[in-house]
Protein backbone atom coordinates (compact mmCIF):
# COMPACT_ATOMS: atom_id res chain seq x y z
CA UNK A 1 0.00 0.00 0.00
CA UNK A 2 1.52 3.34 -1.06
CA UNK A 3 1.59 6.36 1.29
CA UNK A 4 -0.75 8.13 -1.17
CA UNK A 5 -3.27 5.31 -0.89
CA UNK A 6 -2.93 5.37 2.89
CA UNK A 7 -3.66 9.11 2.96
CA UNK A 8 -6.65 8.68 0.71
CA UNK A 9 -8.09 6.03 3.02
CA UNK A 10 -7.55 8.27 6.04
CA UNK A 11 -9.27 11.17 4.27
CA UNK A 12 -12.23 8.98 3.34
CA UNK A 13 -12.46 7.59 6.87
CA UNK A 14 -12.51 11.14 8.26
CA UNK A 15 -15.24 12.07 5.76
CA UNK A 16 -17.41 9.10 6.71
CA UNK A 17 -16.84 9.90 10.39
CA UNK A 18 -17.93 13.51 9.91
CA UNK A 19 -21.15 12.46 8.17
CA UNK A 20 -21.85 9.95 10.93
CA UNK A 21 -21.12 12.60 13.57
CA UNK A 22 -23.80 14.85 12.08
CA UNK A 23 -26.21 11.95 12.19
CA UNK A 24 -25.23 11.32 15.81
CA UNK A 25 -26.13 14.91 16.73
CA UNK A 26 -29.72 14.23 15.71
CA UNK A 27 -29.68 10.82 17.42
CA UNK A 28 -28.57 12.37 20.72
CA UNK A 29 -31.17 15.13 20.55
CA UNK A 30 -34.03 12.83 19.49
CA UNK A 31 -33.18 10.26 22.15
CA UNK A 32 -33.42 12.85 24.92
CA UNK A 33 -36.58 14.28 23.34
CA UNK A 34 -38.01 10.73 23.36
CA UNK A 35 -37.56 10.60 27.12
CA UNK A 36 -34.23 8.80 27.62
CA UNK A 37 -31.61 10.31 29.89
CA UNK A 38 -28.30 11.59 28.53
CA UNK A 39 -26.58 8.65 30.27
CA UNK A 40 -28.88 6.08 28.64
CA UNK A 41 -28.33 7.77 25.30
CA UNK A 42 -24.54 7.62 25.71
CA UNK A 43 -24.62 3.97 26.79
CA UNK A 44 -26.43 3.16 23.55
CA UNK A 45 -23.85 4.92 21.39
CA UNK A 46 -20.85 3.53 23.30
CA UNK A 47 -22.04 -0.05 23.75
CA UNK A 48 -24.74 -0.83 21.17
CA UNK A 49 -23.02 1.19 18.43
CA UNK A 50 -25.27 0.47 15.47
CA UNK A 51 -27.19 3.57 14.41
CA UNK A 52 -30.44 2.29 12.92
CA UNK A 53 -31.07 0.04 15.92
CA UNK A 54 -30.41 2.87 18.36
CA UNK A 55 -32.90 5.12 16.57
CA UNK A 56 -35.52 2.35 16.47
CA UNK A 57 -35.09 1.65 20.19
CA UNK A 58 -35.40 5.20 21.47
CA UNK A 59 -38.21 6.22 19.13
CA UNK A 60 -40.28 3.11 19.91
CA UNK A 61 -39.87 3.83 23.63
CA UNK A 62 -40.73 7.49 23.00
CA UNK A 63 -43.90 6.49 21.15
CA UNK A 64 -45.08 4.51 24.17
CA UNK A 65 -43.84 1.06 23.12
CA UNK A 66 -42.92 -1.56 25.72
CA UNK A 67 -39.38 -2.80 26.33
CA UNK A 68 -39.91 -5.96 24.30
CA UNK A 69 -41.17 -4.24 21.15
CA UNK A 70 -38.49 -1.53 21.46
CA UNK A 71 -35.74 -4.13 21.85
CA UNK A 72 -37.36 -6.25 19.12
CA UNK A 73 -37.25 -3.57 16.45
CA UNK A 74 -33.67 -2.65 17.43
CA UNK A 75 -32.58 -6.30 17.25
CA UNK A 76 -34.20 -6.84 13.86
CA UNK A 77 -32.47 -3.80 12.40
CA UNK A 78 -29.18 -4.95 13.97
CA UNK A 79 -29.43 -8.40 12.40
CA UNK A 80 -27.87 -7.11 9.17
CA UNK A 81 -24.51 -6.82 10.92
CA UNK A 82 -24.54 -10.63 11.18
CA UNK A 83 -24.16 -10.82 7.42
CA UNK A 84 -21.21 -8.43 7.34
CA UNK A 85 -19.26 -10.74 9.68
CA UNK A 86 -18.05 -13.40 7.23
CA UNK A 87 -16.60 -10.82 4.84
CA UNK A 88 -14.98 -8.84 7.62
CA UNK A 89 -13.54 -12.02 9.20
CA UNK A 90 -12.00 -12.93 5.87
CA UNK A 91 -10.43 -9.51 5.32
CA UNK A 92 -9.02 -9.42 8.85
CA UNK A 93 -7.61 -12.97 8.50
CA UNK A 94 -10.02 -14.51 11.01
CA UNK A 95 -9.05 -12.49 14.09
CA UNK A 96 -8.95 -14.32 17.46
CA UNK A 97 -9.30 -13.34 21.10
CA UNK A 98 -9.67 -9.67 21.98
CA UNK A 99 -9.07 -8.60 18.38
CA UNK A 100 -12.15 -10.53 17.30
CA UNK A 101 -14.23 -9.08 20.18
CA UNK A 102 -13.11 -5.60 19.18
CA UNK A 103 -13.63 -6.14 15.45
CA UNK A 104 -17.15 -7.44 16.12
CA UNK A 105 -18.04 -4.29 18.06
CA UNK A 106 -17.19 -2.09 15.08
CA UNK A 107 -18.59 -4.36 12.32
CA UNK A 108 -21.29 -2.00 11.04
CA UNK A 109 -22.46 -0.51 7.72
CA UNK A 110 -19.70 2.09 7.39
CA UNK A 111 -16.66 -0.01 8.32
CA UNK A 112 -17.78 -2.94 6.18
CA UNK A 113 -18.51 -0.74 3.17
CA UNK A 114 -15.14 1.04 3.42
CA UNK A 115 -13.23 -2.23 3.78
CA UNK A 116 -15.05 -3.92 0.89
CA UNK A 117 -14.38 -0.89 -1.30
CA UNK A 118 -10.61 -1.52 -1.35
CA UNK A 119 -8.73 -3.34 -4.06
CA UNK A 120 -6.23 -5.20 -1.89
CA UNK A 121 -6.47 -6.91 1.45
CA UNK A 122 -3.90 -4.76 3.27
CA UNK A 123 -5.76 -1.60 2.26
CA UNK A 124 -9.08 -3.18 3.21
CA UNK A 125 -7.78 -3.96 6.70
CA UNK A 126 -6.39 -0.45 7.07
CA UNK A 127 -9.66 1.08 5.86
CA UNK A 128 -11.68 -1.06 8.28
CA UNK A 129 -9.76 0.07 11.35
CA UNK A 130 -9.33 3.69 10.26
CA UNK A 131 -13.08 3.97 9.65
CA UNK A 132 -13.81 2.19 12.93
CA UNK A 133 -11.76 4.71 14.94
CA UNK A 134 -13.13 7.73 13.09
CA UNK A 135 -16.78 6.62 13.20
CA UNK A 136 -16.65 5.43 16.83
CA UNK A 137 -15.09 8.70 18.02
CA UNK A 138 -17.38 11.02 16.07
CA UNK A 139 -20.55 8.96 16.60
CA UNK A 140 -20.06 9.23 20.35
CA UNK A 141 -18.97 12.85 20.29
CA UNK A 142 -22.01 13.75 18.17
CA UNK A 143 -24.33 11.83 20.48
CA UNK A 144 -22.92 13.60 23.54
CA UNK A 145 -23.30 17.08 22.03
CA UNK A 146 -26.80 16.28 20.71
CA UNK A 147 -27.99 14.80 24.00
CA UNK A 148 -26.61 17.60 26.16
CA UNK A 149 -27.94 20.19 23.71
CA UNK A 150 -31.42 18.69 23.83
CA UNK A 151 -31.53 18.78 27.64
CA UNK A 152 -31.26 22.58 27.33
CA UNK A 153 -34.05 22.84 24.76
CA UNK A 154 -37.66 23.77 25.45
CA UNK A 155 -40.56 21.58 24.23
CA UNK A 156 -39.24 19.34 21.42
CA UNK A 157 -42.53 19.68 19.54
CA UNK A 158 -41.99 23.41 19.20
CA UNK A 159 -38.79 22.73 17.30
CA UNK A 160 -40.38 20.10 15.10
CA UNK A 161 -38.14 17.37 16.52
CA UNK A 162 -41.04 14.93 16.25
CA UNK A 163 -40.90 15.43 12.46
CA UNK A 164 -37.11 15.10 12.45
CA UNK A 165 -37.35 11.50 13.68
CA UNK A 166 -39.33 10.05 10.75
CA UNK A 167 -37.27 12.18 8.34
CA UNK A 168 -34.16 10.50 9.76
CA UNK A 169 -35.66 7.06 9.08
CA UNK A 170 -36.61 8.15 5.59
CA UNK A 171 -33.05 9.27 4.93
CA UNK A 172 -31.79 5.85 6.04
CA UNK A 173 -34.38 4.12 3.86
CA UNK A 174 -33.82 6.11 0.68
CA UNK A 175 -30.48 4.56 -0.42
CA UNK A 176 -32.05 1.08 -0.10
CA UNK A 177 -34.90 1.90 -2.49
CA UNK A 178 -33.21 0.74 -5.68
CA UNK A 179 -35.46 -1.25 -7.99
CA UNK A 180 -39.10 -2.31 -7.87
CA UNK A 181 -38.99 -4.87 -5.08
CA UNK A 182 -37.73 -2.62 -2.27
CA UNK A 183 -40.37 -0.04 -3.17
CA UNK A 184 -43.11 -2.67 -2.99
CA UNK A 185 -41.82 -4.02 0.32
CA UNK A 186 -41.49 -0.50 1.77
CA UNK A 187 -45.01 0.48 0.65
CA UNK A 188 -46.60 -2.71 1.95
CA UNK A 189 -44.74 -2.49 5.27
CA UNK A 190 -45.83 1.14 5.78
CA UNK A 191 -49.49 0.31 5.03
CA UNK A 192 -49.49 -2.77 7.27
CA UNK A 193 -47.96 -0.79 10.13
CA UNK A 194 -50.43 2.09 9.84
CA UNK A 195 -53.44 -0.25 9.65
CA UNK A 196 -52.32 -1.97 12.85
CA UNK A 197 -51.79 1.23 14.86
CA UNK A 198 -55.35 1.41 16.24
CA UNK A 199 -55.59 -2.30 17.09
CA UNK A 200 -52.31 -3.42 18.67
CA UNK A 201 -50.02 -1.90 21.36
CA UNK A 202 -47.43 0.72 20.35
CA UNK A 203 -44.32 -0.78 18.80
CA UNK A 204 -46.02 -3.97 17.64
CA UNK A 205 -47.02 -2.64 14.17
CA UNK A 206 -43.34 -2.24 13.25
CA UNK A 207 -42.53 -5.80 14.30
CA UNK A 208 -45.44 -7.19 12.28
CA UNK A 209 -44.49 -5.06 9.28
CA UNK A 210 -41.12 -6.85 9.29
CA UNK A 211 -43.03 -9.98 8.27
CA UNK A 212 -43.60 -8.29 4.91
CA UNK A 213 -39.87 -8.60 4.30
CA UNK A 214 -39.89 -12.24 5.39
CA UNK A 215 -42.83 -13.02 3.11
CA UNK A 216 -41.28 -11.20 0.15
CA UNK A 217 -37.94 -12.91 0.75
CA UNK A 218 -39.50 -16.37 0.87
CA UNK A 219 -41.77 -15.84 -2.11
CA UNK A 220 -39.46 -14.17 -4.57
CA UNK A 221 -36.89 -15.97 -6.66
CA UNK A 222 -33.48 -15.84 -5.01
CA UNK A 223 -31.20 -13.59 -6.99
CA UNK A 224 -27.49 -14.22 -7.40
CA UNK A 225 -25.59 -11.90 -5.12
CA UNK A 226 -22.19 -10.62 -6.15
CA UNK A 227 -19.47 -12.99 -4.95
CA UNK A 228 -17.97 -11.97 -1.61
CA UNK A 229 -14.62 -10.24 -1.73
CA UNK A 230 -11.77 -12.70 -1.46
CA UNK A 231 -8.90 -10.45 -0.54
CA UNK A 232 -6.43 -9.74 -3.30
CA UNK A 233 -8.04 -12.30 -5.65
CA UNK A 234 -10.92 -9.95 -6.26
CA UNK A 235 -9.34 -7.98 -9.06
CA UNK A 236 -8.57 -11.18 -10.98
CA UNK A 237 -12.04 -12.65 -10.67
CA UNK A 238 -14.65 -11.45 -13.11
CA UNK A 239 -17.79 -10.66 -11.11
CA UNK B 1 -37.98 -0.59 31.69
CA UNK B 2 -35.86 1.63 29.50
CA UNK B 3 -32.69 0.05 30.90
CA UNK B 4 -34.16 -3.41 30.25
CA UNK B 5 -34.79 -2.53 26.59
CA UNK B 6 -31.30 -1.05 26.31
CA UNK B 7 -29.64 -4.05 27.97
CA UNK B 8 -31.44 -6.76 26.01
CA UNK B 9 -31.11 -5.05 22.62
CA UNK B 10 -27.44 -4.19 23.19
CA UNK B 11 -26.52 -7.76 24.12
CA UNK B 12 -28.40 -9.30 21.18
CA UNK B 13 -27.00 -6.75 18.70
CA UNK B 14 -23.47 -7.63 19.87
CA UNK B 15 -24.21 -11.36 19.63
CA UNK B 16 -25.18 -10.84 15.97
CA UNK B 17 -21.89 -9.05 15.29
CA UNK B 18 -19.71 -11.64 17.02
CA UNK B 19 -21.65 -14.55 15.48
CA UNK B 20 -21.06 -13.14 12.01
CA UNK B 21 -17.32 -13.07 12.65
CA UNK B 22 -17.25 -16.51 14.23
CA UNK B 23 -19.68 -18.79 12.39
CA UNK B 24 -18.58 -20.70 9.28
CA UNK B 25 -19.52 -18.62 6.25
CA UNK B 26 -21.68 -21.32 4.68
CA UNK B 27 -24.12 -21.11 7.61
CA UNK B 28 -25.11 -17.66 6.42
CA UNK B 29 -24.96 -18.53 2.74
CA UNK B 30 -28.60 -19.51 2.28
CA UNK B 31 -29.88 -17.26 -0.54
CA UNK B 32 -33.36 -16.95 1.00
CA UNK B 33 -31.97 -15.85 4.34
CA UNK B 34 -29.74 -13.32 2.58
CA UNK B 35 -32.73 -11.96 0.68
CA UNK B 36 -34.80 -11.61 3.84
CA UNK B 37 -31.85 -9.95 5.59
CA UNK B 38 -31.59 -7.46 2.72
CA UNK B 39 -35.31 -6.63 2.75
CA UNK B 40 -35.70 -6.49 6.53
CA UNK B 41 -34.20 -2.99 6.97
CA UNK B 42 -36.39 -1.75 4.08
CA UNK B 43 -39.60 -2.98 5.74
CA UNK B 44 -38.59 -1.82 9.22
CA UNK B 45 -37.45 1.64 8.17
CA UNK B 46 -40.56 2.16 6.03
CA UNK B 47 -42.83 1.08 8.90
CA UNK B 48 -40.97 3.29 11.39
CA UNK B 49 -41.16 6.27 9.02
CA UNK B 50 -44.91 5.80 8.51
CA UNK B 51 -45.66 5.28 12.22
CA UNK B 52 -43.59 8.23 13.37
CA UNK B 53 -45.17 10.47 10.72
CA UNK B 54 -48.83 9.59 10.99
CA UNK B 55 -49.62 8.12 14.38
CA UNK B 56 -49.76 9.19 17.97
CA UNK B 57 -50.00 6.36 20.51
CA UNK B 58 -52.85 4.26 19.11
CA UNK B 59 -54.52 6.70 16.74
CA UNK B 60 -53.71 7.74 13.19
CA UNK B 61 -53.26 11.48 12.91
CA UNK B 62 -52.37 13.94 10.18
CA UNK B 63 -50.55 16.94 11.59
CA UNK B 64 -47.54 19.19 10.99
CA UNK B 65 -45.24 16.13 11.01
CA UNK B 66 -46.59 14.94 7.66
CA UNK B 67 -45.74 18.27 6.04
CA UNK B 68 -42.32 18.17 7.71
CA UNK B 69 -41.53 14.69 6.44
CA UNK B 70 -42.78 15.59 2.96
CA UNK B 71 -40.39 18.56 2.96
CA UNK B 72 -37.62 16.22 4.14
CA UNK B 73 -38.43 13.82 1.30
CA UNK B 74 -38.14 16.68 -1.16
CA UNK B 75 -34.74 17.56 0.29
CA UNK B 76 -33.71 13.91 -0.16
CA UNK B 77 -34.76 14.02 -3.81
CA UNK B 78 -32.55 17.09 -4.21
CA UNK B 79 -29.63 15.04 -2.78
CA UNK B 80 -29.35 17.13 0.38
CA UNK B 81 -27.04 15.74 3.10
CA UNK B 82 -28.52 13.93 6.11
CA UNK B 83 -28.46 16.82 8.56
CA UNK B 84 -30.12 19.15 6.04
CA UNK B 85 -32.93 16.64 5.43
CA UNK B 86 -33.60 16.36 9.15
CA UNK B 87 -33.38 20.13 9.70
CA UNK B 88 -35.74 20.86 6.78
CA UNK B 89 -38.29 18.40 8.18
CA UNK B 90 -38.06 19.82 11.71
CA UNK B 91 -38.11 23.43 10.49
CA UNK B 92 -41.15 22.89 8.29
CA UNK B 93 -43.12 21.25 11.08
CA UNK B 94 -42.16 23.96 13.56
CA UNK B 95 -43.08 26.69 11.10
CA UNK B 96 -46.50 25.20 10.42
CA UNK B 97 -47.21 25.04 14.15
CA UNK B 98 -46.30 28.69 14.47
CA UNK B 99 -48.74 29.75 11.77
Amino acid sequence: MTPARRNEILRNAAGVGTAVGAYALSFGALSVAAGLSAVQTMVLSLVMFTGGSQFALVLTLGAGGGWLTAAGSAVMLGSRNLFYGPRVAELLDRPRGWRRLLAAHVTIDETTAMALGQEEKEAARYAFWATAVSVYALWNLGTLVGALGATLLPDPKMLGLDAAAPAAFLALLEPRLRGREPWLVAGAAAVVALLLVPVVPAGVPVIVAALVAVAAGLRGKPVEEPAPLRGSERSEEPT
Amino acid sequence: MKWLAIGVATVVCYLFKIAGLSLPERWLDNPRIRRIAGLLPVALLAALTAIQTMSSRSTLVVDARLAGVAAGALALLLRAPFLVVVAVAAGTAALIRLL
